[in-house]
């Protein structure tokens, strides 16, 4: 969908250690040849630039695994290869993540000079003994540090929390969202901490070894007052777990909730992309080594093709579009495939409304938007 | 044939877990009957079910060879019995084929429950019974202290008790000396007209019905013209046969040998477990004692998860009674399930067993809604009626009164459990009969209301006691009570799979009990939900499962939409597993946990 945006993203799978609670797609390896991969995505860019020619790029994204340990070199020349490749916007977005260290931060303002504008932080928690219970290798007063650098170089400064955890009462997270808060981050990402199967909390989860998370009702009662704290402070959420200062939504993230176009790059890398011949998904290999191998093999090697039909594409803008407090655009087409009987029976219930041509959650829908989608969808 | 002196026949009575099945493969294995590669474990269990919850369902034997010291060879004959209360008719018939019994206690463990359910038929079948202490070998085993519990709890000498480890194999030959020098041989006349008791018989895809048979007089052989005395119905013999345990033809049976015969038997139904087997021509005088028919006492509908699979239901449930001569079945339409079937079964154990075989060997889902006995319902015409299901419940103003069928339940148990014990029994309108104490042990006669056995009596036994109590009973007959239908509605809507009978004074219990259970076992919805109970159109009681507040996917980018997308379609299958009464999913599971008491 060209008119909902164009971005790249662009996956570093390397990561100093494994969080128990991820299952993104990341790896500990003892040594990383740059070059190698430096050379590899540039080899993609390109081969994607053919394909998506003439289109403008809204948004670049490095992502992970954590992308903060790509030597500066790296990052410098793929942002290089996209100038020569495509057309920016104006407005382009290059988003980075980084892990909140002084290691990195160090590297904050070449970074900044390699034309980075805006960074995702992986804070987690502002409580130490969680970080130590997250897995996390840094500290408080380290993330802080580090905020405060990112901070003064950056425009555009996120960070990430993870709440829910375990036994935290709704008090603590008060407390600490407050003290989050008071940080002026110009927009936050704020995860219910989530049990992912394949991780190492899954496995103690599934032991019964992982105990006090919150049941239901806390967790609701979690989100809830996140959603108000965020609000009165000035940053509303605009996305079930993102919250932004006026203006300073993530272009990128809204291009995959809106539906739009991005290519794919690196290991377990996904992309959807509008061609001549419709929508189609791509994906990658997840091994490092093979995703590498691939590109030395041919450059269209490593990508996986597959076409989005429409029932898909109606479910894929149901779920990513309904997460916005926007919603999703009811036009014509959308009407004829959505099932009205459900929608009317969601709308008697308080959890959809519609305003404006668009379908949108309440905010009572949202907290339960898997079984508004299950619904939707149902045969 | 051989000689009477020389065969012995036994079965083996052990609780689960103490050792019956691999010390029926030591011997089976140590005397050669089974060649090495052909061994498998718990090799007298045949079913899957068996082997999965170490039960016996069918009985099963196996003719062993054993050269003994004394230079002799003696053929001995092991019926493994079932173990369950259910089968108890079919264990005592199994008892009465044999004369003595391997008491297998585990060293490390001593008397349990079942070991003395079951080592009580064998003493009521005069049986010789040989301690065996199994397990020597574990560091906990105290096989003085056990032999002990033996003499006391259960009254018999344990000084000769044979110690081994069926596992490492120790001790295994003098068990096979047992066998010969202490059990009797069995006696019977040759020349006597023919009586054989048919101990049990089971469906083969091959042979068609299998009959195993113990030969008391006379002499059976191939060709022979057989007639059952309960059925009347006259049979040529086609093939005769010992097990060892794989079927090995042989020319003739004499008295006290075991074997098994086919005969052109349709069908399993036709052949009655403890019925009389004798010559067309040469009938014998007196059939011999103890038959009873089989005779459900539980009843619940089985109902396909997807409504689609009722032809292959009907179908699985044909074939399943084929082989089972105790199960009944007849169809059943629910307002809330569909097309189903009404089932009766011997008891609870037997309803499950059937309802695993159906989900497994027949791969159909079901949905087992709550069991019930027969009511008789005593209309204001004089008229009586037999109710198998609440469901089917006359119009009250119709009914002058209803009668329930009654147990005598006796429960071994010992002393420390007792008060547990009588207070289950009150609670579910037991009325005394008996208290009597044997060392230790505690004996309890209760008469109780059948349908406050069926559904969980046994299992709220076994945990209250720790499992130290047995349990068994029989029917005594009908007795008039003050039973009401109670009625379950979710969201207003009555789920007619959940109504039940029950006594009136327990109604508000019950309802309460019920609707809290289901406020548990039913997921929180979109929207929240009233559960009520209700006599007639009175409720009796009411929960409110709340609106589901939080069910969201924390993160969902890019990436992500894929496996989300799955993740979707997984709900789907999900849902299946569900069904809908207006708008509320209920899990099958539901259907029988709601209605289990804690109490």
């Amino acid at each position: 969908m060209a008119d909902q945006g164009f971005g790249l993203y662009l996956h570093w799978p390397f990561c100093q250690a494994k969080c128990p609670y991820c299952d993104f797609n990341s790896h500990v390896v003892a040594q990383i040849d740059q070059t190698a991969w430096a050379e590899a995505y540039g080899q993609q860019i390109e081969y994607f630039g053919e394909l998506t020619k003439g289109r403008i790029l809204n948004s670049v994204y490095f992502g992970g695994g954590t992308p903060s340990l790509m030597d500066v070199a790296v990052v410098d020349a793929v942002l290089d290869k996209i100038r020569a490749t495509w057309s920016l916007a104006n407005d382009i977005e290059v988003t980075l993540e980084a892990n909140p260290t002084s290691v990195e931060a160090d590297r904050f303002r070449d970074y900044r000079m390699a034309g980075v504008n805006r960074v995702s932080m992986g804070i987690q928690a502002l409580r130490d003994a969680d970080l130590r219970a997250l897995g996390r290798l840094h500290s408080v007063s380290e993330a802080l540090a580090a905020f405060d650098i990112a901070r003064r170089i950056f425009d555009r400064v996120s960070f990430d929390l993870i709440y829910a955890r375990q036994d935290q009462s709704l008090a603590a997270w008060e407390a600490e969202l407050t003290e989050a808060l008071a940080l002026s981050a110009d927009h936050l990402s704020l995860y219910q901490l989530t049990i992912e199967d394949g991780t190492a909390f899954a496995d103690r989860f599934n032991a019964g070894k992982l105990r006090g998370l919150p049941a239901e009702d806390l967790s609701a009662d979690m989100y809830e007052l996140t959603q108000n704290l965020c609000e009165a402070s000035g940053l509303p959420s605009y996305e079930v777990s993102n919250h932004a200062a006026h203006g300073a939504q993530s272009q990128h993230n809204l291009i995959y909730w809106r539906g739009g176009d991005w290519v794919g790059i690196g290991p377990g890398a996904h992309g959807r992309l509008t061609m001549a011949d419709g929508r189609h998904g791509t994906q990658t290999d997840l091994s490092p080594q093979i995703w590498l191998e691939h590109c030395r093999q041919d450059p269209a090697r490593p990508t996986y093709w597959e076409p989005i039909l429409p029932a898909g594409h109606l479910t894929e803008r149901l779920m990513m579009g309904l997460r916005l407090n926007e919603g999703v655009v009811l036009d014509n087409n959308f009407r004829r495939q959505i099932n009205s009987c459900k929608v009317k029976y969601l709308l008697e219930l308080g959890l959809l409304c519609e305003k404006n041509d668009r379908l949108i959650t309440t905010r009572k829908g949202r907290l339960v938007l898997n079984s508004v989608l299950s619904e939707l969808l149902a045969d | 044939m051989t000689d009477l002196t020389h065969i012995r026949n036994f079965s083996i009575v052990a609780h689960i877990d103490h050792g019956k099945s691999t010390l029926a493969d030591r011997l089976i294995q140590l005397t050669g009957t089974v060649a090495e590669r052909d061994m498998k474990e718990q090799l007298l269990d045949s079913m899957d079910i068996e082997r999965e919850r170490g039960i016996t369902i069918k009985a099963n034997s196996v003719r062993i060879e054993y050269p003994a010291k004394d230079g002799q060879t003696y053929i001995l004959n092991l019926i493994d019995t079932p173990g369950h209360v259910d089968f108890a008719y079919e264990v005592s018939r199994s008892m009465r084929a044999v004369e003595g019994s391997l008491l297998v206690v585990d060293a490390s463990q001593g008397v349990e429950a079942q070991t003395l359910a079951n080592v009580y038929q064998a003493i009521d079948a005069d049986h010789e019974i040989v301690p065996v202490l199994n397990k020597v070998d574990l560091p906990a085993a105290d096989c003085d202290r056990v032999a002990e519990q033996i003499e006391d709890v259960i009254g018999i000498d344990a000084t000769d008790a044979v110690q081994i480890s069926a596992k490492t194999g120790l001790g295994i030959p003098d068990v096979l000396e047992a066998i010969v020098q202490r059990l009797p041989a069995p006696q019977g006349d040759r020349d006597a007209p023919l009586k054989a008791m048919l101990v049990d018989s089971w469906y083969d895809p091959y042979l068609g019905v299998v009959v195993m048979i113990r030969v008391m007089e006379g002499v059976i052989k191939k060709g022979d013209r057989i007639r059952m005395m309960q059925t009347a119905a006259t049979y040529p013999i086609d093939r005769l046969a010992v097990l060892r345990p794989e079927m090995q033809n042989i020319a003739e049976l004499g008295p006290g040998e075991i074997g098994v015969l086919t005969a052109s038997i349709k069908q399993v139904r036709d052949t009655r477990v403890g019925d009389t087997i004798t010559h067309e021509k040469r009938q014998t005088e007196t059939a011999l004692p103890g038959f009873k028919p089989a005779q459900p006492v539980v009843f619940c509908g089985l109902f396909p998860v997807d409504n689609g699979e009722f032809e292959d239901l009907r179908d699985a449930i044909e074939k399943l009674a084929l082989n089972d001569a105790s199960f009944s079945f007849e169809m059943e339409t629910s307002a809330a399930l569909g097309f189903g079937f009404r089932c009766g079964f011997l008891g609870l154990l037997h309803l499950e067993v059937i309802r695993d075989r159906i989900e497994r060997e027949y791969q159909i889902e079901l949905i087992t809604t709550a069991p019930s006995v027969i009511y008789h319902v005593h209309m204001r015409d004089g008229t009586m009626e037999e109710l198998h299901n609440p469901a089917d419940m006359p119009d009250l103003t119709l009914v002058d009164h209803i009668e329930e069928p009654r147990i005598k339940a006796t429960i071994l148990v010992p002393d420390d459990y007792l008060g547990d014990v009588l207070k289950l029994c009150q609670d579910r309108r037991g009325i005394q009969e008996d208290l009597t104490y044997a060392g230790t042990r505690a004996m309890v006669v209760y008469d109780l209301p059948l349908n406050e056995v069926v559904f969980d009596f046994y299992d709220r036994l076994k945990s209250v006691t720790k499992g130290y109590a047995s349990f068994d009973y029989q029917m005594t007959g009908y007795r008039q009570d003050f039973l009401v239908k109670m009625q379950v509605l979710v969201n207003e809507e009555p789920v007619d799979a959940l109504s039940i009978m029950v006594h009136r004074d327990r109604a508000e219990m019950r309802g309460r009990a019920m609707c809290e259970k289901l406020k548990d076992l039913i997921p929180r919805h979109m929207f929240k939900i009233p559960i009520q109970a209700a006599i007639g159109g009175r409720v009796i009681a009411r929960e409110t499962l709340s609106a589901m507040r939080k069910d969201v996917t924390a993160k969902c980018y890019g990436g992500d939409a894929t496996r989300k997308k799955k993740l979707l379609e997984k709900q789907k299958a999900g849902k299946k597993k569900m069904r809908q009464f207006g708008k509320v999913d209920i899990p099958q599971e539901a259907f029988i946990s709601a209605l289990k008491m804690d109490g």
